[in-house]
């Protein structure tokens, strides 16, 4: 089957609705309209308004009423419009769902999903254009995942539904319908946690996530010639796969991180320390970090482009690391 | 009303019209990015609230009051530019739309977040009373944003302090593809004032007349420290929730009724029950708007567009040490 990200996202709930009756989907606009974006397109027809359910606009409302479901056993997938307005959200997430079950001491899991389309790119501006997913990795209780392509959009959306503990879901909505994947007509599943190896290489490594991912493998493309790279897909951001980081960063000596979020306070910082401090006597360089510059993402399309990574500023950053 | 204040009331209404037709037709043209949310059909509203107030009251307007910005003194051609994303925009190009305000002129730019500016406002306005300043703050939001708890917040504190804030619910009956039914179970978001200790009001948000009644009595009683007042304006917009949106969640017949209530429409009857001589005003406001408005695209498309290293200015008052990485 030759599908779209969204498509595969939307394939993933639609699969689990049909699989499991104690899934349902909440959010503004998911019922008749069939979502912002179409990712909820005829899941109202088929599953009905129980189930597929045009929320008031209230993402704390849609979050907390999110748990409450959960701990009566039923499995919600919420979505957020886009994914700024989850900070409308955030209390609901941190301080209820990530400590629901901790604070009543395993009695109860929290099995929610909160999905919807972040990431830039898109002239969207400052509030249709965040990356706020370094804001969950802080939190324990939470799972964060990333996906980059159709497969692995549609794999971890079915285990993070299946998962019993709160999942935060970031779509890149760049990739919506941008990339297209062939993918398996039988069922399969993506693990939660686990990184991969998207390409094999000698030279150095580039980990990232989510949209960067195309952005780097077409740099190890081109520059292959140049350097042998190997590309670290992480996937899941909390927990993050160390021990395919730690494999990775210990053959190659030397590791360049790639998001698109913003540098301060982001992912990389993260995967920078813990490569430095368990890999350091592998290293043949420093851990270097590309990511958004520390602005909101403006609008105006020049001001957009000076913000955020592209094929050319990672091109320089490998170019800088592998000089080494 | 003075024939000169009726025709003037009439020019706001056929420059907001104009205004927002020129930016969806470029948006059509594919001349514009990002999300345009026309405001159309719902031009009594702004008109109404904005035209009396004074100059150093303030306003904080929603993604689809366009309008205000202009009654309340903002500069077309930099409303323009802001639209166009441009340099000479009120956020210089870091974002579009209605997310930049025109301080000077008392127009608080809002984010994307529905409603959060209602507790801006209400902070507003508790600076007024504290100063004792004759001034008041007027707040619009869409009935769907009534659902989100920064609505209840802002109007729980404007009434323990009873501040000089007016609450503008423009209820529109469509939150996106949500209609009213799914988004809350009170007949008015009107209803809910009496919860908070002030006045709530519906009005006709189409007929100018009711708007302007509405509006200078809860202003009137704001100035007087008599408190907030919630006033609800039915109406309705004739395009989609922005303009990808083509709206087939609602009937041909329902669009249709409400473009027979038409508030432009509406204030012409009355103008010509007045015994004006509407054809020359219509003609002549015409040219004025178009003018205008052509003034304006032209000023906007000749904004330079913002340079990369521009998105790292306004971050803070002051310069901070940002270590290059
Ligand atoms: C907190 C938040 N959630 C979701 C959205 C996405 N969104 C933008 S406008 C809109 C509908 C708003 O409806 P309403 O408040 O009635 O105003 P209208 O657009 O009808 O004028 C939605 C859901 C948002 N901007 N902010």
């Amino acid at each position: 089957m030759l599908i779209t990200y969204i498509e595969a996202i939307r394939q993933a709930m639609d699969e689990e609705l049909a699989r499991d009756k104690n899934v349902l989907l909440m959010g503004e606009d998911v019922g008749v309209l069939g979502g912002a974006f179409k990712a909820t397109a005829g899941l109202l027809e088929k599953y009905g308004a129980d189930r597929v359910v045009d929320m008031p606009i209230s993402e704390s409302l849609i979050v907390g009423a999110g748990v409450g479901l959960a701990v009566q056993g039923m499995r919600p997938i919420l979505e957020m419009q886009f994914i700024d307005f989850i900070a409308c959200g955030f209390d609901q997430i941190v301080n209820s769902a990530a400590t629901l079950r901790y604070r009543h001491g395993g009695q109860t899991a929290c099995p929610i999903v909160v999905r919807g389309p972040s990431g830039g790119g898109v002239h969207g501006g400052l509030y249709h254009s965040q990356n706020p997913e370094a804001w969950f990795c802080h939190v324990p209780g939470l799972k964060v995942v990333a996906p980059a392509t159709a497969y692995d959009a549609k794999g971890l959306l079915k285990s993070a539904i299946r998962d019993d503990d709160p999942v935060i879901y970031f779509e890149h909505k760049f990739l919506y319908r941008r990339i297209k994947e062939e993918i398996p007509a039988e069922e399969y599943l993506v693990p939660i946690g686990k990184a991969a190896l998207r390409k094999e290489g000698r030279d150095l490594t580039v980990i990232t996530y989510s949209a960067p991912v195309h952005a780097v493998m077409k740099a190890a493309r081109d520059m292959a010639a140049e350097v042998d790279i190997e590309v670290i897909d992480l996937r899941t951001l909390l927990p993050i796969d160390w021990a395919t980081v730690k494999a990775s960063a210990r053959k190659t000596g030397k590791v360049l991180i790639v998001h698109e979020s913003r540098l301060n306070g982001g992912i990389g910082g993260e995967v920078a320390a813990r490569i430095a401090q368990d890999c350091f006597e592998d290293l043949d360089g420093p851990v270097m970090r590309l990511g958004a510059r520390d602005a909101h993402t403006p609008f105006a399309p020049a001001m957009e482009a000076y913000v955020l990574p592209n094929q050319e500023k990672i091109t320089e950053a490998i170019r800088k690391l592998a000089a080494y | 009303m003075t024939e000169q204040k009726d025709r003037e009331l009439y020019r706001w209404l056929r420059l907001i019209r104009e205004f927002e037709g020129r930016i969806s037709a470029l948006d059509k043209q594919g001349k514009l990015m990002g999300g345009v949310y026309s405001g159309k059909g719902q031009e009594a509203v702004t008109v109404g609230f904005c035209h009396d107030l004074r100059w150093d009251d303030w306003i904080f307007p929603l993604h689809r009051d366009l309008g205000a910005y202009l009654v309340k003194g903002a500069d077309p051609k930099r409303l323009m530019a802001q639209i166009f994303g441009k340099r000479d925009g009120f956020a210089k190009g870091k974002d579009s739309y209605l997310h930049g305000g025109d301080l000077a002129n008392g127009i608080f730019g809002a984010t994307s977040m529905l409603a959060a500016t209602l507790p801006v406002a209400a902070g507003m306005a508790y600076k007024f009373k504290i100063r004792k300043e004759d001034r008041v703050a007027i707040s619009f939001f869409g009935e769907g944003a009534s659902s989100r708890g920064d609505v209840h917040e802002a109007m729980n504190f404007a009434g323990v302090h009873k501040l000089p804030v007016v609450f503008v619910c423009e209820n529109n009956f469509y939150a996106y593809s949500t209609p009213n039914e799914l988004q809350f179970g009170v007949d008015n978001v009107a209803d809910r004032a009496a919860g908070y200790g002030f006045k709530g009001e519906v009005v006709n948000g189409n007929d100018l007349h009711d708007v302007m009644k509405a509006a200078g009595k809860a202003i009137d009683r704001a100035r007087k420290g008599e408190g907030p007042t919630l006033v609800e304006c039915k109406t309705y917009r004739y395009h989609g929730h922005s303009e990808h949106d083509r709206a087939d969640y609602r009937s041909e017949e329902e669009v249709i009724t409400w473009e027979s209530r038409d508030p432009i429409s509406l204030w012409e009857i009355y103008l010509e029950k007045r015994k004006y001589d509407i054809a020359a005003i219509r003609k002549e406001t015409a040219e004025e708007v178009t003018r205008i408005v052509e003034e304006a695209v032209a000023f906007a498309d000749g904004s330079p567009a913002p340079e990369g290293p521009e998105a790292m200015e306004d971050l803070y008052a002051m310069p901070i040490d940002t270590e290059a990485r």
